[in-house]
This record gives structure tokens, sequence and C-alpha cells, in this order.
């Protein structure tokens, strides 16, 4: 007898239990039987209904093929190996680490004033008046104060609009102050601004520079889209945007200079143009963003010109073309999908404020208004431009640190907004790749969760995360691209 | 392939073995000298040595009361700063350690919870802690500016706190030296045991454990041992909580190639924290020869699966490498992670392997392969005369 044992020997035991899995069938209108079964932490098979009922009804025995890769990716485990309960668990708690370190991103509206008109902007102001729509040193200096309050070792500034060069000073202020600051605290401070570039100088480069500040703008796609889109006087938005992006990339370098997309209805059928000009512009990625429903957005009903349907397919067609871009040797990424991806592959949440769960407002991202007022995100100071003040938390001039973090407008949503325990998306085969979003729902339907059926947030996701996952499985090319955008470190 | 050690002339007034470095100098003051033994040629002031190493033929000087051990050519290798264990009572010595060698594996045991299809050095249930005795000494002497050493088994933790205390002497005898663990990690799972290990602070310690599939009772069956999966995983997971370096090591055969590229996958998703991953090549030795119909797989037939996984491993970021593969018979596009790795007193080549124009580059082959099985595309890499 040989004194070493047969594999049958260690495969026992053909009784299983299940971990927690959900499901959903992948297209729901294709005639074919795919189902996406996701597990706790993210990882995916794709199966067969019959799959899932042989797993469910405990028909699955040892040496099928699927019961081992079900047994890999923890959607059961058996009496021979229960390690499986700490690696979910394990990498659960990665999933949710980024939840202690608290608040990163401090967002400083410096001013309100803006030179462009641009009709889908929630919140500039064409004024001469610096007196009503700037930040003062007061205010800063209370914000400040804030921001060094939250425990995050890393710690972003980033200047917002209107347009922040109209109130260049303030931010000098608020650079050296902070740095002033820092030499105690000791974080990683980073600063970034937030910028249109039509009124870029010398000066505001020589300042940067000094400070290690990056660029952040907006590039809508070609002249005449971009120009459409982002009205100013003498209609030269484009061209002075793309002036400063090679001004800022020649004295800052070129990965400190970074732009974002709006999309509106113009910009729908001209998914190739926007991302040719980002190519042209010697960017390597591009964040296809759907408008969001705040502001003058809604105001000026250009939010209802278009749906959402219209927005997917407009998604969809420059994924397409994003991948085909890639297997033609040229690399470029789109960064929703990419955010997406890493929430697929990994256990790593990117922390996009958008797509978390319990959601990132103010305790990703916060936001100190040129008046002081406090905000849980962007949108939330939008919404209170049109009158609903439910996500303001609070004040610098009067209110502590503790009241703004402890106020109800803060931990309300967010106890509401953890989507693992929010109707329907308990159940929903994407929840772990997905997020929530209690300001967007609050604007829509009044109340932080909504209903999901009729979600356009739901919707969207939904759609996307079929169109990837899908995609996933076309070919291998695309497979090794997608999951490579998936990664931190790529 | 170097002979380490064996029956060998000795005459000595001691019956008890000792550890003894090795000089070639007989210029070395007595203090030195009278521990050491010294590499004899004619001429040599060899009177205040503990013994002497007589090569070959070379008679034996007189007078002289030290030991006298007489080697024949296959020890001609031996150089200044080696250490071997000389042993009178069987007339034996064995080279311990090669100061001209980078890869010193110091066996610390044959007892193992493994029982490995393919161990190339099939455990023995017997009390061997002379063994570890004898590591504490040799460590003492080993040359402070040696780069690496590595300890071996069997499975050098079954000593519990002896092998901690192990690790702990050698940080502060060989600060300076990288030490490289072989260990399939289950003592780790008890995290008092990483704990204990971790807080020795050696800054360049790694903990190499093997993990053959992502599938428990295929990994259980291939070490031959119930719980060894869960037992590994948690020690892995219990070292890198510790911040000991972990480095996973695979080694690729039959049994484990089926859940490579899965396995690497499992790692890239559950243990993204180790520090290392490195694929192996079998070696024809050990219980590998009683397995050989259970474990052979020709590694050209297996190029395509190897890629794959390493492009995982490169995908998340994971640092990996190719080691005891021939060059040509993996594919270009794993290169990058290709190490020629084999130990310099293991590797050889074949015959066709000198028309080779990329030989230097390749770790060729461990004897065992070359005397008992081996890939069958080896092809030499040849310059194309179109091209030059």
């Amino acid at each position: 007898m040989s004194k070493f044992r047969a594999p049958d020997h260690y495969q026992q035991s053909s009784k299983y239990s299940l971990l927690p899995f959900k499901f959903i069938k992948l297209d729901e209108a294709a005639d074919d039987d795919t189902y996406i079964t996701v597990n706790y932490a993210g990882e995916y098979l794709l199966v067969t209904r019959k799959n899932i009922f042989d797993l469910v009804n405990f028909n699955l025995v040892p040496s099928d093929p699927l019961f081992i890769k079900f047994k890999s990716r923890h959607f059961l485990y058996d009496k021979a190996s229960t390690v499986s309960q700490d690696l979910l668990a394990l990498k659960l708690r990665t999933k949710y680490s980024r939840l202690s370190d608290f608040t990163g991103l401090h967002m400083f509206v410096v001013s309100l004033r803006c030179e462009h008109s641009c009709p889908y902007c929630q919140v500039s102001r064409q004024s001469e008046d610096r007196e009503a729509y700037d930040m003062t040193e007061e205010i800063a200096d209370k914000s400040l104060d804030l921001v060094f309050k939250s425990p995050n070792r890393n710690i972003k500034i980033e200047f917002q609009g209107g347009e922040p060069l109209l109130n260049f000073e303030i931010i000098k202020y608020i650079v050296e102050k902070a740095l002033q600051i820092n030499d105690s605290e000791k974080r990683n401070l980073a600063f970034v601004i937030a910028t249109n570039l039509a009124l870029l100088s010398d000066e505001h480069l020589e300042f940067c520079s000094k400070y290690n500040i990056q660029i952040s703008t907006s590039l809508d796609g070609p002249a005449d889209l971009h120009n459409a889109n982002r009205p100013r006087p003498g209609g030269d938005s484009y061209e002075r945007a793309v002036k400063g992006i090679e001004m800022a990339r020649s004295k800052l370098g070129h990965y400190q200079v970074s732009a974002l997309m709006t999309t509106t209805e113009r910009s729908l059928s001209r998914a190739k143009d926007i991302i040719d000009e980002y190519l042209k512009q010697d960017f390597n990625g591009i964040f296809l963003r759907p408008l969001s429903p705040y502001g003058f957005a809604i105001k000026t009903k250009n939010y209802d010109k278009y749906s959402t349907k219209q927005w997917m397919q407009f998604y969809a067609e420059g994924l397409d073309y994003i991948i085909e871009l890639n297997k033609k040797g040229v690399p470029f990424r789109e960064y929703y999908a990419s955010t997406i991806l890493s929430k697929i592959f990994t256990s790593n949440d990117p922390g996009y404020v958008d797509l978390m769960s319990p959601s990132g407002n103010g305790i990703a991202a916060i936001v100190y208004n040129y008046n002081g007022d406090v905000f849980a995100s962007d949108e939330s100071r939008m919404l209170a431009e049109m009158g609903i003040n439910k996500f303001k938390l609070g004040n610098v001039l009067s209110n502590s640190y503790k009241e703004i973090f402890l106020s109800d407008n803060l931990l309300d949503p967010l106890e509401q907004s953890f989507a693992l325990s929010c109707p329907m998306c308990t159940d929903c085969a994407f929840e772990s790749y997905c997020g929530s979003d209690p300001v967007f729902h609050y604007a829509i339907d009044s109340d932080y969760i909504g209903h999901k059926s009729f979600s356009n947030f739901c919707f969207k996701n939904m759609e996307i995360f079929r169109i990837l996952i899908k995609k996933l499985h076309k070919d291998d090319f695309t497979y090794r691209l997608l999951r490579s955008w998936g990664m931190p470190h790529a | 392939m170097l002979k380490l050690g064996g029956a060998v002339k000795i005459s000595s007034q001691n019956r008890e073995p000792y550890l003894s470095l090795i000089s070639e100098s007989d210029n070395l003051p007595r203090v030195l000298s009278e521990e050491r033994l010294l590499l004899y040629s004619i001429g040599m002031d060899y009177q205040n040595f503990r013994g002497l190493i007589i090569r070959n033929d070379e008679p034996v000087p007189t007078p002289y009361n030290g030991d006298i051990i007489r080697v024949g050519p296959e020890y001609n290798y031996i150089s200044n700063n080696d250490i071997a264990r000389v042993n009178p009572h069987d007339s034996s010595i064995r080279v311990l350690f090669r100061a001209a060698s980078e890869t010193n594996s110091i066996l610390l045991t044959e007892r193992c919870n493994h029982y490995c299809l393919m161990c190339s050095q099939p455990p023995i249930d017997q009390d061997d802690s002379y063994l570890m005795e004898e590591a504490f000494r040799l460590i003492k002497m080993i040359p402070k500016n040696t780069k690496a050493i590595g300890f071996t088994g069997g499975e050098p933790t079954l000593y519990g706190q002896k092998f901690i205390d192990l690790i702990s002497h050698t940080k502060n005898h060989l600060p300076a030296t990288w030490l490289d663990v072989l260990s399939n990690g289950r003592a780790f799972q008890n995290e008092k045991f990483a704990s204990d290990l971790a807080s020795i602070k050696h800054e360049s310690l790694s903990i190499n454990i093997p993990l053959y599939s992502d599938d428990p009772d295929r990994h259980n069956y291939i070490v031959q041992a119930e719980n060894a999966f869960d037992e590994t995983v948690r020690g892995i997971i219990n070292l890198k909580k510790h911040k000991v370096r972990v480095e996973i090591r695979i080694v690729i055969h039959k049994q484990s190639i089926k859940t490579l590229v899965s396995t690497c996958e499992f790692i890239c998703r559950n243990l993204l924290f180790v520090d290392h991953v490195a694929l192996m090549g079998l070696e024809i030795t050990g219980f590998t020869r009683a397995n050989l119909d259970k474990l052979w797989i020709d590694p050209f037939e297996y190029k395509d699966v190897l890629s794959e996984a390493i492009k995982t491993l490169d995908t998340y970021g994971m640092r990996s490498s190719v080691y005891n593969h021939q060059l040509c018979t993996v594919n270009s596009d794993v290169t990058h992670r290709y190490r020629r790795s084999i130990s310099d007193w293991k590797n050889e080549y074949l015959e066709i392997c000198n028309q080779c124009t990329r030989k230097q580059l390749c770790g060729g082959f461990f004897s065992s392969q070359i005397q008992f099985k081996h890939s069958s595309y080896i092809k030499p890499f040849v310059l194309d005369e179109s091209i030059v």
C-alpha cells in the first residue's frame, strides 16, 4: 500500500453551508440564462439559473468544478475548511476601512463670482460685488480650524467657485496658513484649484509651483461644443482652457493638471469627438459624467431634456470607443468604470463620494461655503441654492466641530445610506459595487433613500454594472484591460 | 552537483564532532588559527592550526599533533571562510557553509507535519535536535558580511520557542544578513507564536510558505495533511498582521497546475498583503521520484498557464518570481519575472545548451532533472544569421 493517501481522502465532506451572496439575471431582456452571483466581498461568478438552484438546494458535490469555484470564492464552505469566514471578514474590513479615516477632502468655495455663464452651473454669480460673494479671512480661519480637527492623515484642500482665481488673495492666505498649521500637525497636505483657467496668469502658476498645487479644470469637448456649453464674454472659453492647460503643464508638470467634462444634450451625439479632444490634449483618461439634477440645471429644464437612457447610450458608445482605442494600442481609460472595476476586482474602496456606502457626504468630503456655511457635499450646497437646506450642517462662525459633525443633517442621511440595509439594495446583486446618494434622492423624492424602482441613480448604475460585466466576458483582451483599470497602482 | 559531505579519512585525538572555519591562509594569529582548519599545501606554516585539510595525494607534514582530514578531488571547491562539521567518530565531514555561495541553506530538522507528494527532503521522524544545537554554533561562526542564508527542514517551527530563539540569535550575530526561512506556516495559526517572531524585529527576515491551491482539499492532498490549508492561511494572516515578511511558494506540477491561475487570483483577492509569490519548477528528487506519474508535467505544456498566472499577479501589483525553469520552456512574457535561481551547487546544463546564446541567463537544471526527467522541448536559442 502506498504511504500516500488518495485525493478523495481529503474530499470527504459533501455537506456544505452557504455564505451570504446575491444574484440577478445579467441581462433582463436577453433570452439567455446567464446570472451573476456576487459574494459578500464583491467577488462574482457568472452561472446559470440551474447552478444557483443546485447551490441553494445543496445539490452540488465536492467533485463538481462549480463546487470548487463557489468554495474558493467564498459562496459556500464545508467542514474541511472554515478559514473562508475569516477571509471574508478580512475583505469586508478592508472594504470599509476607509470609513475610520474620516474626512479627507475639504472644499473651500472661495468665491461664487464667475466670468462664465454656463447654463448647467448651479451656483455661480455674475457680479462685481466682492463683499457679497467672496470668502473672508475670518471665514477661512474658522474653516481651517475645522479642517485640522479631522483625524484623517491625508488632507486635501480643494478651492472651488464660482471661479476661485477671482479671489486668489484668499487662496494664497489659506495655503500659507494651512502649511503653517501643518508644521505641527504633520498631515499629508495637498492642494488643488478647480478653475476654468480663463484668467490664469504667470503669478498664479508661480504660486502653484511654489506650493505644489494641482490644477483641475473643465474641458467639455472640441471647441464648438465646449464654447456652446460654457459661454463667456468673447466666446473663447475653449481657447483659454487649452492654453491654460499647456501653461500649467509647462510650469507644474504634466500630471499636475486634470480635466473634467460635463455632459449636456449637445454632448450626447458627440462621445467620440469628446474623447478625441481629450486624446488631442494628451490626457490618458476621461470621466464621462452624467449631468446632475441640481440648481440651474433643473431650473432651466436642462436635466429633463434628455433621459438617463440617452445618457446610457452615450456612455456605452464612449466606452466602446475607448476599448477600441486600447485595442489599437492607445492606452486610455474611463474613470467611472475604473471606480466600479476597482470594487469588482479588489477589496479596496476607491472612495468616490457618489459611490460609497454609507454615503461619503461629510465623512469623505465636506464643503465650506464662501459665507461660512458648511455642507455635506458639493451637491448639498447646490440644493441649498434651490432653497433646500436639508444638508446644511452649520456655519463656521456659529457652530463647533462637534455640532457640525454630530448634526442630524449629517447623521440621519449617513445612517440611512448604508446600502446593505436599504430596501431593495439589500437584495441587489450589485450592492457591493454600488453606493448611496442621499442628496440626489432627497432632491428628487424628498427622502434620503427614495424608491429604487424609480431611481435614476439606481437605473444608471445597474446599467453600467451590467455593461461592464458583459464586456468583461466578451474577450480576453477586454477582460485584462478592464481588470487593470480596477487596480489602484496602475 | 557539489558533494557537500560524506566519508573521508580523519585522524584525530578526539572523538567528538565539531564545527570549524576553514582558512586558506597560514598567516593567522594563534587565537584564530587554533580554532580553524588550514587548507594545507606544502611550505605552509601549519603548526598552530586545529587541523589540516589535505587534498588529493599531498603528503602529511610532520611533526603535527592536530587533526588530519584527507579529502578527494570532489572537495576541491572548499575555500576560505567555508565552515565544515568534522566528525572523527564516523570519519565524515560535511560542508555546512560555503562563503562563495549566495544560497547557504541550513537544515534544522528532518521532522515535518507535512508529507508532501513532491518533498525533496523526505521527513524522518526521529530526534535530530543536534541539528538545531549545531545551528546556534554555526550562526556565530558565519562571516558577518554574508549576504544571505536560509533555514530549511523538515519544518523548523516544530521546535517552538527554540525556533524563535534561533531567529533572535541569528539577528544578533548576523545583523546584516538576509534570512529566508522555509516553513509551512501552520505553527503561526497561533497568533502568539507569530507575534513572538515579530517582536524580534528581524528587519531582513522572510518566511517562505507554500500554498498549492485555492481549493483547500487539493492543497491538503498535495501536502498529505488534513487542516493544513486553514492552518497555513491563518498563519499567513497572523504573520502579516504582525508585519513579518511572507513569501508564498508554489511548486508547479500536475496537481498544482490545474488550479495555478485561480490560486494566484485567490492570493490577489485574499492575501494581497503578502510580499512575494514564487512559482517554482519541480525538482526530481525525494518523494517526487516515487510519485512521478502523479506529478510530472512538461513545463513546455503549461507555459501558457504560467504566463496567465504571472499576468494576474502583475495586474494586482504582486511581486513574483519564476524559479527553477529553463528559459526555452517559458514564454517571453514571463522573462521579467524569470530568475536564474537554481542553487550554484545544484545547477547543470544539457549538452545541447552549449549552443544556446542565452545560457548565461538561464538557471539550467537541477542535476536530478538531468538525471531523471526534464522537458522534452529543450531547444537552444541561436543567433538568427539572417539578421546578423
